[in-house]
């Protein structure tokens, strides 16, 4: 279960980056920073939120919901790993 | 006068587009409030998009950190808004309709309570003959996402009162708004621009001239409209355009503004834009 890509740095970033790219119609790099390029309108950082809410079933409260963590690939996948890591730790 | 607006809830009638992203941005400043429509489903529906829109507020840095979120209650009765410090009219743009509820509205609030229509573009003077104190009502005319836009356009008619102005001004600063007051007109100022430009927009792609992203990206990038009009127009809503549309062509007189084939072709297929997942564009799900 190690190897579930949903679960490994890479494999987050590689499906973030996907749906990212996918919806801006351009190659997105992990360290780019989306909102300053204004890659992402402030409709669509909301459905970031929601996309990585369902695709990795975590849930992003309180604090966490702030531009910085959704700010670059690179970004989410840390948010990401930190909220499916909380999850693992105590489900293990 | 509205002594107690500092801790009083807001009453918004209507629980469509604006009525949630008006009460999102109420709720995030700390204000309480009482919703009203008149179906069930629009109103659980109504919840679930003002919990996303206040976290898309959170996202956005648009409310104040730290302030406690107002609570809200959503209802049926219209005599919720009875307590209310403040009132908005945010129902479907619809002239003998709003005539209709404005009557209703303005025998259950009393004296001093601001009555604020959030209409598109019907003169407020003409609302002004259904309520019972013209003096009391004024238009906001927020626009959508309302938490998001920090500028409302303020239409003072021609009998709304001092103190009625002072009272929605000194309310639309506790909402962080910043304010430019106009005369009533059919359309004001923003819709008078908006809707035409758009209209347009739409004759230009029926016409073949270029397609929708094309004219997106040139307004886009040659003259800096932030979306482009034709994604504006999804995020307002087909059907209510082009009903804005028709009110505009019936009150200036001047035809052009009837809203156009393809805009009205998208309205009957039920293409309305960013609410059901598809207009001039295609939106997958629905962000809800
Ligand atoms: N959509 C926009 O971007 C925008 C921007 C500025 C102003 N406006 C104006 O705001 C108003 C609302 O527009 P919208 O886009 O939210 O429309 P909408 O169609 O999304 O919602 C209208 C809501 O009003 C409800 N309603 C109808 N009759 C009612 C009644 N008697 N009591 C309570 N609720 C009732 C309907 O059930 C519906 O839920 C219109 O006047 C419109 O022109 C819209």
């Amino acid at each position: 279960m190690n190897q579930d890509p949903a679960t490994t740095a890479e494999g987050i970033a590689q499906a973030i980056t996907a749906f990212v790219s996918k919806r801006v119609g351009a190659d997105v790099p992990a360290d780019q920073d989306l909102f300053e390029s204004g890659l992402v309108s402030s409709l669509f950082a909301m459905e970031l939120v929601v996309h990585l809410e369902q695709a990795f079933s975590v849930q992003i409260l309180g604090d966490d919901l702030k531009r910085d963590n959704f700010r670059s690939v690179r970004a989410m996948t840390a948010l990401v790993l930190r909220l499916n890591g909380a999850g693992h730790a105590t489900g293990a | 006068m509205l002594a107690n607006l500092q801790s009083a809830s807001i009453a918004v009638f209507g629980a469509g587009v604006m009525g949630r992203s008006i009460t999102a941005l109420a709720l995030g400043r700390g204000v309480d409030v009482v919703l009203i429509d008149v179906s069930d489903d629009v109103l659980q529906d109504a919840r679930a998009e003002i919990t996303q829109q206040m976290r898309h507020g959170q996202l956005m840095g648009a409310f104040p950190a730290g302030r406690t979120p107002g609570t809200l209650t959503a209802t049926l009765s219209g005599e919720a808004a009875a307590d209310a410090a403040v009132v908005i009219e945010a129902i479907t743009e619809d002239a003998s309709l709003k005539a209709r509820v404005m009557t209703e509205i303005s025998r259950t609030i009393p004296a001093g309570v601001p009555l604020i229509t959030n209409t598109s573009g019907i003169p407020v003077a003409e609302l002004a003959k259904s309520v019972r104190r013209p003096a009391e009502l004024a238009g906001v005319h927020f626009m959508n996402p309302a938490y998001l836009i920090e500028m409302v356009e303020v239409v003072r008619g021609p009998q709304t009162g001092d103190d009625a102005m002072a009272a929605v001004l000194s309310f639309l600063e506790r909402l962080g708004k910043k304010t430019v007051v106009v005369r009533d007109a059919p359309g004001f100022v923003t819709s008078r621009l908006l809707h035409p430009m758009i209209n347009e927009a739409a004759r230009i792609v029926a016409e073949g001239t270029a397609s929708v992203e094309s004219v997106d990206r040139l307004m886009h990038g040659c003259l800096g409209h932030p979306t482009g009009p034709l994604r504006t127009a999804d995020l307002i809503g087909l059907d209510n355009l082009a009903d804005a549309l028709r009110l505009l062509a019936e009150r200036t007189g001047n035809s052009t503004f009837e809203p156009c084939e393809l805009l009205m072709e998208k309205v009957r297929r039920g293409d309305l834009g960013r609410k059901t997942g598809r207009g001039f564009y295609d939106y997958g799900e629905v962000l809800s």
